[in-house]
């Protein structure tokens, strides 16, 4: 699939080769031809673009010059091409020692302005032709250097390279045998974009008068013949001018995003439009702090989430537990309103007793916390920690600058934060993971909490860290009375810490039990679980028991139960799916006994 | 430190070019500026002049020691100190680039940011294409373009603004919009790719959840990750900048120093060339070095990044 810049930019470029070969001979004589009536004219019947001083026509000069314009471009290009193309593959070969001053070179040259490198070329050779084209091929080398030198590494970083080079394989071998092949395209696409800039680059060096010098003439230099004139007949200027534009930003254009294209993979599908249907509308339950209902989270033709429901109680803390891919995360998204754009959430959502969105901003700003799995990521690297927590305060309960700081620095201690004023005026980056998740938990503080969910707050921190921040979890649920949902693969975690715990497979909720019963476990997805869990009692010289098969991803999720390709007791029933009844979604539950 | 030392480095490596320049040109310079008709003792009086008939290290010597003063030699043209006429002109140049730079800056962060709110996720897809063909087609097309066009409409059609020469204020719109077109889309386009990055952050989040305004998550949390990013960027574009301003100057006739550097170029007008591409040089890297301090002070982090 082409962009439509890339189109244009084709058509463009295929239109000024046409013209370079064929303007010469078709205009060629029309250009030179002197018409002594019709001297520096505007645009008239007998000549469309008007005349220069010697009475010629500009539109058959503009057509004629096409030719050595892009005889031009061409050879600064393939100066800049044989300088630049090898000091940028430079590094590749070379040892990293060696590499280093070439590539603080090409950097050098790079931020350098390429109109100056030219200006400095004109003047070493002279203003005219040939020093214009050496200079802007200097001045293009640089750019075409750092490009090979970007796209060689990225191959240089892949398995394979790396794989010939542990085999002992040549720099220089590598570098023919593996490397250019495959930056090839791309650098040649870069080459044509690179055309394109020196073709505009040239214009402006023969517009300034450095470049062809007369009786030659290139598009820039009919516009430099006719810029003093640009006040009383801007037809004059109008053919080279716009000339160059179309044929520069033709091979710009033509390259750059071809180049873009043949260096990226796959674009990304694109969603459905978005259906909006506003979360919750519907009879609101009792007491729960938090009720889903139906929640269904699709993104396109996909369907993630499919039909969860459960009910939160005041102090309660659960567990949502599945593996990757089974929709746990967007459930969590979806209770904090936060999924992502072409994302479509269907069903209810009732926090409080009323729907998600019947709540102001500043509720769900206090009553509703959330941590995410990485804590490098979640704080803001630019702003320190203690002004992140304190903006909830200034932002949801006005309170002034100084007391949100202090209330800030006061949760930063009610986590455990030692020294929390200090803390509360650091950046993010001075903190450990395990700081900044406990920054994070003191964030949902600054309200007060209702809910809190938690997405994988322990993966991304050491095994040592984990304890401590899971404990913390549990120490806020407990003195807030909050509702906490802790959502984890790891059911080891979750069966330590949690009162309940929600079993998720393949975006559905497959069992519902107290935490104390796993062992009692009837889905036999949770069995199988559980019984991968080592623990003290485990015989060890017993493999552990690990669930055959995978679970399906949500495009391929089929109409009936979608654990039974992997379960030992499916049976003929199992195609039509099983309903969540009594806190399990199995036609043959285990039974105790 | 080590920035500083990078552009130390970099304005000796430049001192250093503007020397050579005049040693790499083939042939006998002064011969060829003065042309073939030109006595062989006046050539030779103003080769002693500019000191090509002593050895090349002590010309070198020489030629520090003067830069270091700010002598540049005489314009065999005017016969007047080059870095006197250098010194006259830049102030018109610095008129025209330092608005330029603001200018970019002032519309590029707002526009790109905008952009990035709008087609976050693939939303607005309309929006997006738009924004990509503007700025793709801004950032190829060269300034020149852009004025002689910019002339021909407001001049000559409109009659709104003067099409040449520095005059009032109405003289600086063109030449400081046309510089300016160029980096806006470009710094417009690292602007929103940054921010679209930004946009799908945690960080970024965990404040929508924290329900905060969403003015405020734009201004006090996405506004100064994306300005590092775009100051890291920007220092180059700025430079390139400055480049364009010769032409831009040649275009609409301002007595910058760009349109004294390309007389001294086209009249083999050594000791003006030499110092006017000295300047410009040196300008160009103070910029790009000035980026980077701004960088430092705007972001901690960057310098352990460099260090680590």
């Amino acid at each position: 699939m082409r962009s439509l810049p890339a189109r244009a930019g084709l058509v463009l470029v295929l239109a000024t080769l046409a013209l370079a070969v064929a303007g010469p001979w078709v205009w060629g004589d029309a250009a030179a031809r002197i018409d002594p009536d019709h001297i520096v004219e505007g645009h008239g019947s007998a000549h469309f673009l008007g005349t220069d001083d010697a009475g010629r026509d500009m539109l058959a000069r503009t057509l004629a010059a096409s030719r050595l314009t892009l005889e031009l471009a061409g050879l600064a290009t393939l100066l800049g091409v044989v300088l630049g193309v090898p000091l940028g593959a430079l590094p590749a070969v070379l040892p990293s020692r060696a590499a280093r001053p070439v590539s603080a070179t090409i950097s050098f040259l790079v931020a350098f302005p390429g109109l100056l490198l030219a200006m400095f070329g004109a003047i070493i050779t002279g203003a005219g032709a040939r020093g214009a084209v050496v200079g802007i091929g200097l001045a293009a080398a640089p750019a075409l250097a750092r490009v090979t030198q970007t796209l060689a590494a990225s191959v240089g970083a892949a398995d394979y390279v790396r794989a010939a080079r542990v085999l002992g394989v040549s720099r220089p071998r590598i570098l023919v045998r593996h490397i250019l092949p495959n930056i090839a395209e791309p650098v040649i696409l870069s080459i044509t974009a690179q055309l394109g800039y020196n073709l505009l680059g040239l214009a402006t060096l023969s517009l300034l008068g450095l470049g062809v010098q007369p009786l030659d003439y290139d598009w820039g230099r009919l516009m430099h013949d006719a810029l003093p004139r640009v006040q009383i007949h801007p037809e004059v200027i109008a053919g080279p001018a716009l000339a160059v534009a179309l044929a520069g930003t033709g091979f710009a254009l033509a390259g750059e995003s071809l180049a873009r294209a043949a260096a990226r993979t796959a674009s990304p599908p694109r969603g459905e439009p978005r259906v909006d249907l506003p979360i919750g509308r519907g009879p609101l339950p009792g007491a729960a702090v938090l009720s889903v209902r139906n929640l269904t989270v699709g993104f396109g033709a996909v369907t993630p989430v499919r039909d969860v429901s459960f009910d939160l109680a005041h102090g309660e803390l659960a567990g949502l537990v599945g593996e990757s891919g089974s929709g746990k995360s967007l459930t969590a998204l979806a209770i904090g309103g936060l999924v992502p754009h072409p994302g479509r959430v269907l069903g209810e959502i009732i926090l409080d007793g009323r729907p998600l969105a019947a709540h102001s901003r500043r509720e769900l700003g206090t009553a509703l916390a959330m941590v995410f799995q990485d804590p490098m990521a979640s704080l803001n690297p630019a702003l320190r920690v203690g002004s992140q927590l304190a903006e909830v305060a200034t932002a949801h309960q006005d309170a002034s600058r100084a007391e949100a700081w202090k209330r800030a620095v006061d949760r930063l201690g009610r986590v455990h934060l030692p020294e929390p004023g200090v803390r509360a005026r650091q950046r993010p980056h001075e903190l450990s993971g395990g700081m900044r998740q406990r920054a994070v938990i003191a964030m949902g503080l600054m309200g007060t909490p209702k809910l809190v969910v938690a997405d994988e707050p322990t993966t991304a921190l050491d095994v040592t860290v984990q304890r401590r921040v899971l404990d913390l979890l549990a120490e806020v649920n407990d003195d807030t009375g909050a509702a906490a949902l802790l959502i984890s693969h790891d059911l080891a975690v979750v069966a330590t810490l949690c009162t309940r715990v929600l079993v998720m497979y393949a975006g559905r909720i497959v069992e519902d039990l107290p935490a104390a019963d796993l062992r009692r476990a009837r889905h036999p997805y949770t069995r199988a679980l559980v019984a991968s869990l080592p623990d003290l009692d485990t015989d060890r010289s017993v493999p552990l028991v690990t669930v055959p098969g995978r679970q399906p991803s949500p495009e391929e999720v089929p109409p009936g139960c979608a654990f039974a390709p992997r379960c030992p007791s499916a049976a003929e029933d199992c195609a039509v799916r099983p309903e969540l009844v009594s806190g399990v979604a199995c036609h043959h539950p285990h039974e105790e006994g | 430190m080590r920035r500083a030392a990078r552009f130390a480095i970099s304005a000796v490596l430049v001192v250093l070019a503007s020397f050579a320049m005049l040693h790499l040109i083939p042939g006998d310079p002064v011969r060829a500026a003065m042309g073939p008709t030109a006595p062989a003792d006046a050539v030779a009086a103003r080769r002693a002049e500019l000191g090509l008939d002593r050895p090349v290290l002590d010309q070198l010597w020489t030629y520090l020691g003067k830069v270091a003063t700010g002598d540049f030699g005489v314009s065999a043209l005017t016969r007047q100190p080059a870095g006197e006429m250098v010194a006259d002109r830049l102030p018109a140049t610095l008129q025209l680039v330092l608005p330029a730079i603001v200018v970019a800056f002032a519309v590029a962060v707002p526009l790109g940011m905008w952009t990035a709110a709008r087609t976050e996720h693939g939303r607005s897809p309309r929006t997006e294409l738009a924004f990509s063909s503007v700025t793709g087609i801004l950032t190829v097309l060269p300034e020149f373009l852009l004025a002689v066009f910019m002339i021909w409409l407001f001049s000559n059609r409109l009659g709104w603004l003067p099409p040449a020469e520095r005059s009032g204020p109405s003289s600086f719109v063109m030449p400081v919009a046309a510089m300016a077109a160029g980096p806006i889309a470009l710094l417009a386009r690292y602007v929103r790719l940054e921010a679209v990055r930004e946009l799908s952050s945690d960080y970024i989040r965990l404040a929508r959840a924290k329900r905060l305004p969403v003015h405020r998550i734009h201004l006090r949390h996405l506004l100064p990750n994306t300005l590092t990013a775009a100051l890291t960027s920007g220092g180059t574009v700025l430079s390139s900048l400055l480049a364009g301003s010769v032409v831009i100057e040649n275009v609409f006739r301002w007595p910058g120093l760009g349109g004294a550097m390309v007389d001294a170029i086209v009249n083999k007008d050594y000791a003006l060339a030499q110092a006017s591409i000295l300047v410009y040089g040196i300008i160009a890297l103070t910029v790009v070095f000035a980026v980077d301090l701004l960088l430092v002070a705007l972001d901690p982090r960057s310098t352990l990044r460099e260090t680590g």
